[in-house]
C-alpha cells in the first residue's frame, strides 16, 4: 500500500525583499491523491509550487495548514515509507556507488552481508552492478541519477518521491531514463509522485497529471495511454499522446478559473 | 604554393617527436637550483655582515652540526612545536565544528575566534611570559595561539559550506543530527580542515621563532639571535633555512595525509594527475 493524499495543503512563507517583508503563498489549498501503484506527475511552470508540494510530502518542509497523509498517517517529518530522488542525484562524493546505495540502508539499521547484498541488488536493478566501486565524479549524469534512484528504492519505501529527476540530464539520456523508470515501476509496482516541468515527460510516464499554476491545482487530468508503454518512441507518435499533451498545454496557457 | 594536398598530415617519421611534459618535481628542483646558483653568484659580493651565500651557509651548517649545537637546538625547538601545533589541531577542529554547526555556539564563540585570528601575538608574548614563565609552557602557548585560529576558522567555514542538499539527503533517510554530523558534515568538511591545518604550519613555525626570540635561552631562535648579535650572518641563515625546509616538508606531509584520508577532493578537481 502506498497511497498519498494531499488534503487542503497550504504553504506560506515570508521573504525579505529589498528591506520589505513579503508573504508568499506558495501553496493554496492543494487537494489531490495518488493511488497505490500509480504514477502521478506534478506539472506546472516555474514557481507554481510543485516542488514545494513535493517537499511537504517528503517531510522536508512543513505545511502551514492542511496535511499530507501516506496510507492515512500524517506526514510530519521524513520517513522510510517515502524514498526521495533529488534533481541532481546528491550522492555523497566520498562514497562509491555501492556505498551510496548502502547509506540509506545503514540509516535504517541494516548491517553486514545483508547490507551489501541488498545494496548490490538494487544497483543491479538500475543496471550499474559493474560500476559499483566508482565514485560519483567518475559517473555520468545519467549514472549518478540511477544510483540516486537505487538508493531511494533500496529502503523499500511505499512511495517514491522524485523532484525533476531527469531535469539535469541531456535529452537523449533523459529519454533513456524515462523508459528505465517505467521498467522499474513495472517491476517494483511502487507508487511514484514526480515533479516535472516537461509536458512530454508527464504524458509519457504518468497515469495522471496534477497541473498546477500559482500554488493551486488547475486540474487533475487522466492520461488515457494504456500500460505497458513499452516503446516510448511509438507512444510519442500516437494521436492520443498528442491530444493529451495539447489538453495539458492548453491548461497551462489559458486564463481558466482554477478548481479547488 | 599551398594546396589541399599539403594539409594532409605529414608521415610519422617527418613529424617532430612528441614532447612529454616535465614532471612537477623536476620543475621545482630546477627552479631551486637556479635560485641557489644565482644567490651564490651574487651573494659573494655582499659584505658578510649584511648577507651571505649558499656555500658559506653550508660551511656554517656543517660547523653547527658537528658541534652538536644544531641537534640540541632542533630538539629544544621541535618539542614545543609539535605539542603546540598538535594541541591546535585537537582543540581547533572540534571548536570549528561546533561554531559552524550550532547557531547559538556560533554566535557566542565565533567573535572571539575572529578576533583571536587578527590578534598581534608579538604584542602579547611579554604578557604570556609573565603568566607562564620562560620555559616550555610559554613556547607551547605561543605556537598554539598562532596556529589554532586558522584551523578553527577553516573548519568553521567548511561546515558552513556543506551544501544544504547533502544534509537533506541525510534527513531524507531519517538520520539523527549526530549521524548527519558524523557521516555527512565531517567528511564534507575534511578538505577545509586539511586546508586549515596546512595554513597553520607556517604560522606555527613563525610562532616558534617568535617565542624563542623573546625567551632566547635555547633552540633555533636562540641560534638566530646569538649569531645575529655576533654579526655571523652565515650561521644566522642556517636555522632560517632549516625552518623553511621544515615548513616545506610538513606541508608535503600534510598533503600526503590529505590524499590518503580525503582523496576525492583532488580527484574531483583533477589535481591528482601530474
Amino acid at each position: 500500500m502506498g497511497e498519498v493524499k494531499f488534503a487542503d495543503v497550504s504553504k506560506e512563507f515570508s521573504l525579505r525583499v529589498a528591506g520589505e517583508l513579503q508573504h508568499v503563498r506558495a501553496l493554496d489549498r492543494v487537494n489531490f491523491n495518488v493511488r497505490d501503484g500509480e504514477i502521478v506527475a506534478l506539472l506546472g511552470p516555474s514557481g507554481c509550487g510543485k516542488t514545494t508540494a513535493l517537499r511537504v510530502a517528503m517531510g522536508l518542509d512543513a505545511a502551514s495548514s492542511g496535511r499530507v497523509t501516506v496510507d492515512g498517517s500524517e506526514v510530519r517529518a521524513c520517513g522510510y515509507d517515502r524514498g526521495m530522488v533529488f534533481q541532481h542525484a546528491e550522492l555523497l562524493p566520498w562514497l562509491n556507488a555501492l556505498q551510496n546505495v548502502m547509506f540509506g540502508l545503514e540509516m535504517k539499521g541494516m548491517r553486514g552481508t545483508e547490507l551489501k547484498d541488498t545494496a548490490m541488488k538494487y544497483l543491479d536493478l538500475v543496471g550499474l552492478a559493474d560500476s559499483y566501486n566508482r565514485r560519483p565524479h567518475q559517473l555520468s549524469g545519467g549514472m549518478k541519477q540511477r544510483v540516486g534512484i537505487a538508493r531511494a528504492l533500496a529502503i523499500d519505501p511505499k512511495v517514491l518521491l522524485m523532484d525533476e529527476p531527469f531535469g539535469a540530464l541531456d535529452a537523449q539520456t533523459r529519454e533513456a531514463m524515462q523508459a528505465e523508470l517505467l521498467e522499474i515501476h513495472a517491476r517494483t509496482k511502487k507508487t511514484i509522485l514526480f515533479v516535472t516541468h516537461d509536458l512530454d515527460e508527464a504524458v509519457l510516464i504518468a497515469d495522471r497529471i496534477v497541473v498546477m499554476r500559482e500554488g493551486r491545482v488547475c486540474e487533475v487530468m487522466d492520461v488515457p495511454l494504456s500500460r505497458p508503454r513499452a516503446d516510448l518512441g511509438v507512444v510519442r507518435g500516437l494521436p492520443v499522446f498528442a491530444d493529451t499533451r495539447y489538453r495539458v498545454w492548453r491548461l497551462l496557457h489559458d486564463d481558466v478559473p482554477t478548481a479547488h | 604554393m599551398a594546396d589541399i594536398a599539403d594539409t594532409r598530415e605529414k608521415p610519422a617519421a617527418a613529424r617532430p617527436p612528441e614532447r612529454r611534459p616535465w614532471p612537477h618535481w623536476a620543475i621545482t628542483l630546477t627552479s631551486v637550483v637556479c635560485a641557489v646558483a644565482l644567490w651564490e653568484f651574487f651573494g659573494r659580493n655582499i659584505n658578510p655582515v649584511f648577507g651571505s651565500y649558499p656555500s658559506a651557509i653550508a660551511v656554517a651548517f656543517w660547523e653547527l652540526a658537528r658541534s652538536g649545537q644544531l641537534n640540541g637546538a632542533l630538539y629544544e625547538s621541535l618539542q614545543p612545536f609539535f605539542v603546540g601545533y598538535g594541541l591546535a589541531i585537537v582543540l581547533g577542529v572540534p571548536l570549528g565544528l561546533i561554531i559552524g554547526g550550532w547557531r547559538v555556539a556560533g554566535a557566542a564563540l565565533g567573535i572571539y575566534v575572529t578576533a583571536g585570528y587578527a590578534m598581534p601575538l608579538v604584542a602579547l608574548v611579554p604578557l604570556l611570559i609573565l603568566w607562564l614563565g620562560l620555559g616550555f609552557a610559554v613556547k607551547v602557548a605561543v605556537i598554539f595561539l598562532m596556529s589554532v585560529f586558522p584551523i578553527c576558522i577553516n573548519t568553521w567555514l567548511g561546515v558552513m559550506s556543506v551544501p544544504r542538499t547533502l544534509i537533506e539527503v541525510g534527513k531524507s533517510f531519517v538520520a539523527p543530527n549526530t549521524v548527519i554530523l558524523r557521516r555527512i558534515v565531517l567528511p564534507a568538511t575534511l578538505p577545509y580542515i586539511m586546508a586549515g591545518i596546512r595554513l597553520a604550519v607556517g604560522r606555527a613555525v613563525v610562532g616558534m621563532v617568535i617565542a624563542e626570540f623573546f625567551t632566547t635561552i635555547s633552540g633555533l631562535g636562540a641560534v638566530i639571535i646569538n649569531s645575529a648579535n655576533n654579526f655571523d650572518t652565515a650561521t644566522m641563515f642556517v636555522p632560517i633555512i632549516i625552518l623553511m625546509v621544515m615548513a616545506i616538508g610538513l606541508n608535503w606531509l600534510i598533503g600526503w595525509v590529505e590524499r590518503k584520508i580525503a582523496p576525492w577532493q583532488a580527484e574531483i578537481a583533477g589535481q591528482d594527475r601530474e
